[in-house]
């Protein structure tokens, strides 16, 4: 379980603070989607829970336990994020890639255990991608980076994961694929925490959806409470209806054209 | 670990075949370094002569003479090459190097400041380099954040290239007011030299290397975590701020002590861990193991054609391996853009 409590985040050179009073629990057993426009927010939520910006205000809280009480290990073990962007540098073999998954369960000079092996197999098949293992991290295309770095994550076996755009540059079957994945971890007993921009697919998977604005809770809820026409069309500037999808039932954003005007 | 496990692990394990390979080619250039110089001794008698057999002259030039000068370079060349090594990864740029990080300028600024006024004691000045390593560090992470905003690892390069200039200017400087011994010894300290070696110098800078290049060596999978980027390594349980300091004190404190030892030696940082991950070392560890036996081998090298080359005059040993380094910093920065 993460819990968001009143956060603020005030980066020194922003006329504004980046989050303002943010609150929000992601609960076992459950995929909470972040939704918002461009710079509303969603990704000083993963920086302040990684701790790479102080809080202003507030209390981050992970299992219940105050964020200042993990060590940077406990921490990792925990919670398993994985952020919005990441350059292979160093290319590895995608099995060594995964690997560093088992990092936080590691000492210093300890060799592979059969449980680290047994994490790493169970991780790269849950994010399909055992049949990536023989190639290195640089001759993966997008899609296939994005299921290894998932995989990594898994690997820490951690009971709450946090994903900043996973599916960022995927196509449709790759977006589905992590989509049903994620529902699938939820389902598991984890506690999923989902940043992403694909409304529509919040909406079919998401049993909790939080719309962010500037800083700011514009709308927390069921994807009936969230994906109201008149709150996004605040909330993004833009004009747009909300239908219900024909072939699923779930509310479906459509964003018109303004050409009319 | 299982058989399978093993197998599974395979590419993850140290090169063994690099490694041998290394460990012979730096055998061998240690014999040879032995035997050649101003006199030429036969293989056989150089083996004996080291272990004190054979005529007494000759015993002398081996044991006294060369053999500290030829395990010194060995020593400054593994101190650099891990040095490098693990400044490339905390600071995610293949080009990152004590010398081009002004590391290696601070150090000898210490260094030089500390003769200037009368410390005489080899301990002294090793410790001065320390002092000095560690402001040229903070200087450097100082004015990349001030420029940057924040600590940009091209930023770094750029502010270590300034500093090093600087401390440059300052060795000349301090020495230029000294009679000509004076110049002799700034050029010792900026181009490096391993020509006064001493048992009790091999006996320093191999204790510095045993215990700031075991502590990298100790560290290296928290650098394999860091390379990945701060926020990815922050997500894998790395302690990336405090983490990334020590890293960068150790490698600092590695490069000042080879300073103390040696003056002032480019490129052997930057080029051998580029060469030990290209002979297959991903992981931190297995790299900086290659680039320490790679970069002894090196440094031994250099020194012997420093030496031999336009005997009897000595060339500098910085201008050896910067005529090694400088093309192979070209091409590695023409594959960066």
């Amino acid at each position: 379980m993460i819990s968001f409590r009143e956060v603020v985040v005030q980066y020194p050179t922003a006329p504004t603070p980046a989050l303002n009073g943010v609150s929000l629990t992601v609960t076992p057993g459950s995929l909470t989607a972040v939704v918002g426009p461009n710079g509303s927010g969603k990704s000083t939520l993963v920086r302040a829970l990684l701790r790479r910006v102080p809080l202003n205000g507030g209390t981050i809280t992970v299992n219940d336990h105050a964020l200042a009480t993990f060590d940077a290990r406990q921490f990792a073990r925990a919670v398993a994020v994985v952020p919005q962007r990441e350059e292979p540098t160093l290319p590895l073999p995608v099995r060594e890639f995964v690997m560093l998954g088992r990092h936080p369960h590691r000492g210093a000079l300890s060799a592979i255990s059969s449980a680290d092996n047994a994490a790493v197999d169970r991780a790269l098949e849950l994010a399909g991608a055992e049949d990536m293992v023989s190639r290195a991290t640089d001759q993966l295309s997008g899609g296939e980076w994005q299921r290894v770095r998932i995989a990594r994550a898994l690997a820490q076996e951690a009971p709450n994961m946090v994903l900043d755009e996973p599916t960022a540059f995927l196509d449709i079957a790759h977006e589905m694929a992590v989509f049903e994945l994620l529902d699938a971890l939820a389902r598991d007993g984890r506690s999923i925490l989902l940043i992403s921009h694909q409304l529509n697919l919040v909406a079919r998977f998401a049993s909790h959806i939080v719309l962010l604005h500037e800083g700011k809770v514009a709308a927390q809820g069921t994807s009936d409470d969230v994906m109201r026409g008149a709150i996004l069309e605040h909330v993004y500037n833009w004009p747009l209806v909300v239908t219900r999808d024909p072939a699923v039932g779930a509310p479906a954003l459509l964003p018109l054209r303004r050409s009319r005007r | 670990m299982t058989d399978n496990g093993a197998a599974r692990n395979a590419a993850s394990a140290l090169s063994v075949p690099a490694l041998v390979a290394g460990l012979v080619a730096l055998a061998v250039l240690c014999v040879l370094a032995l035997a050649i110089g101003s006199v030429s001794l036969p293989l056989r008698e150089v083996v004996s002569a080291l272990g004190g057999n054979g005529d007494g002259s000759v015993v002398s030039i081996v044991r006294d003479v060369r053999a500290p000068r030829v395990v010194l370079a060995a020593l400054v060349g593994a101190g650099l090459s891990m040095s490098g090594g693990a400044l490339q990864g905390t600071l995610r740029n293949p080009l990152a190097e004590p010398y081009l990080l002004g590391v290696s300028g601070g150090a000898a600024v210490g260094a030089v400041f500390a003769s200037a006024f009368g410390v005489a004691s080899a301990l002294g000045i090793t410790l001065a380099a320390f002092v000095g390593a560690a402001v040229a560090t903070l200087s450097v992470s100082l004015i990349a954040r001030v420029v940057a905003g924040r600590t940009d690892a091209r930023m770094l390069l750029m502010a270590g290239v300034v500093v090093g200039a600087f401390a440059n200017a300052v060795i000349i400087v301090t020495l230029a007011g000294l009679p000509v011994e004076g110049l002799r010894g700034a050029l010792w300290w900026m181009m490096g030299s391993v020509a006064n070696a001493s048992w009790a110098g091999v006996g320093r800078l191999a204790a510095a290397v045993a215990v700031f290049g075991g502590a990298l060596i100790w560290l290296a999978r928290e650098l394999d975590v860091l390379a990945l980027g701060e926020e990815p390594a922050a997500a894998l349980g790395a302690n990336v701020d405090r983490t990334s300091r020590q890293i960068f004190l150790l490698a600092s404190f590695l490069a000042a002590a080879t300073v103390a030892a040696a003056g002032l030696i480019g490129f052997v940082g930057l080029v051998v861990p580029n060469i030990a991950r290209a002979l297959g070392a991903r992981r931190h560890r297995s790299m900086m193991l290659l680039s320490a036996v790679y970069g002894a081998a090196l440094l031994v090298f250099a020194d012997l054609v420093a030496r031999t080359v336009r005997s009897p005059a000595e060339l500098p040993l910085g201008a050896i391996t910067a005529l090694i380094g400088v093309p192979f910093f070209l091409a590695r920065l023409r594959k960066l853009t």
